[in-house]
């Protein structure tokens, strides 16, 4: 039951800075299409590398939280 | 018992060959392996150099090393480096993206052998003895391979395991982690090929103090590579995994359709994440410090 709570915690909490991380990255390719609308696909590039950088920074958290279920 | 999600965070073990225990993820590896070994060699005995329009699968191969070929330039910006780096990193990415997108195939992962685990059963009709029976199943069945371990059917020894034949290879920490270790050696084959002797500078430095604690942070920045290396893969695709096996089990038709979708860009996204990354550490352990 302590391990239910842990792993609760643990995603919640932990999934708050990688939302924020995609979020900000997502903002700012955008502006930055915005701008410049003619190196997008450049730009689209850099910003899924960013993402998937930032997710898996969740996905650690989803590592852990599956081992403490499943272990 | 049945009704339940088989999640294994561990691959399973198929058969054993001597002492050496052959898992199903260790099994779909090489029959990824043994996919692009194939394709390698019906490409060469179609291969036409003097072709002038290719057709069929030169055209393809000729595409794809093309695509590859140029990323890895579009990085270096140095024909001997591009044709240094290029091997290794096309073939991580092949074997990533063809194990990733393995898993999705339907028949992965639900096509399998039951056999029963005796030796595990021992363990637990001895420890019964000592505590209810109830309260050992529960977490030992758990630990094992049940979400819902409804299980508690009375003191039967017999329980059969099911194990998947297929098992995606990149969904295996093992794999991902022999993958991160052979990217990361290559960093500091490529990084000695280079520079020499002075591509060590970068770790040991006694020039001043604050290059002495940069390089102890460097060293441990190389250790950390390997261990963001393969989890970053292994997380992706297991949860991957994972995220379609419990979809699938809640809801009905079409739903996991989208995450389907959502699979396959993951599955090309991580191969590139890995490929890119490589490529930009040999790229950066290459260059001429100044």
């Amino acid at each position: 039951m302590n391990t239910d709570l842990a792993i609760g915690l643990l995603m919640g909490l932990g999934v708050v800075g990688p939302a924020l991380a995609i979020g900000w990255i997502g903002s700012s390719g955008l502006s930055a299409i915005g701008r410049n609308p003619e190196a997008s696909s450049k730009i689209q590039t850099a910003m899924i590398l960013s993402i998937a950088f930032a997710e898996a920074i969740a996905i650690y958290l989803l590592v852990v939280a599956l081992i403490l279920k499943f272990v | 018992m049945s009704s339940g999600i088989h999640i294994s965070l561990n691959a399973e073990t198929l058969f054993h060959i001597g002492s050496l225990p052959v898992t199903n993820s260790m099994f779909t590896s090489l029959l990824v392996s043994l996919m692009l070994l194939i394709f390698a060699i019906i490409f060469r005995t179609k291969f036409n150099a003097r072709s002038i329009r290719p057709t069929g699968i030169q055209n393809f191969a000729e595409w794809l090393v093309e695509v590859l070929f140029g990323l890895v330039h579009s990085v270096t910006g140095d024909l001997k480096k591009s044709r240094h780096f290029f091997p290794a990193l096309s073939t991580f990415f092949l074997f990533i993206i063809l194990n990733n997108w393995l898993g999705l195939i339907p028949g992965v992962g639900t096509i399998g052998i039951t056999h029963q685990q005796e030796t595990y059963e021992e363990v637990l009709a001895s420890e019964s003895e000592q505590t209810s029976f109830s309260e050992i199943i529960q977490p030992a069945l758990a630990a094992t391979e049940e979400v819902h371990g409804e299980a508690a059917t009375g003191p039967s020894t017999t329980h059969s395991v099911f194990v998947p034949i297929f098992r995606p290879g990149t969904a295996d920490l093992n794999t991902t982690f022999a993958l991160s270790l052979i990217s990361v050696f290559l960093i500091q084959y490529f990084g000695f090929k280079y520079l020499s002797f002075s591509y060590f500078k970068k770790f040991i430095n006694f020039s001043n103090p604050i290059n002495f604690y940069v390089g102890i942070l460097e060293t441990i920045s190389e250790f950390a590579r390997i261990i963001s290396f393969a989890f970053r893969l292994f997380g992706n695709i297991f949860a991957g995994e994972v995220l379609i096996v419990v979809i699938a089990y809640l809801t009905k038709v079409l739903v996991p359709v989208p995450f389907y979708g959502l699979e396959i860009f993951v599955g090309f996204i991580q191969a590139l994440v890995f490929t890119m990354l490589s490529l930009v550490f040999y790229n950066m352990a290459t260059a001429k410090s100044h």
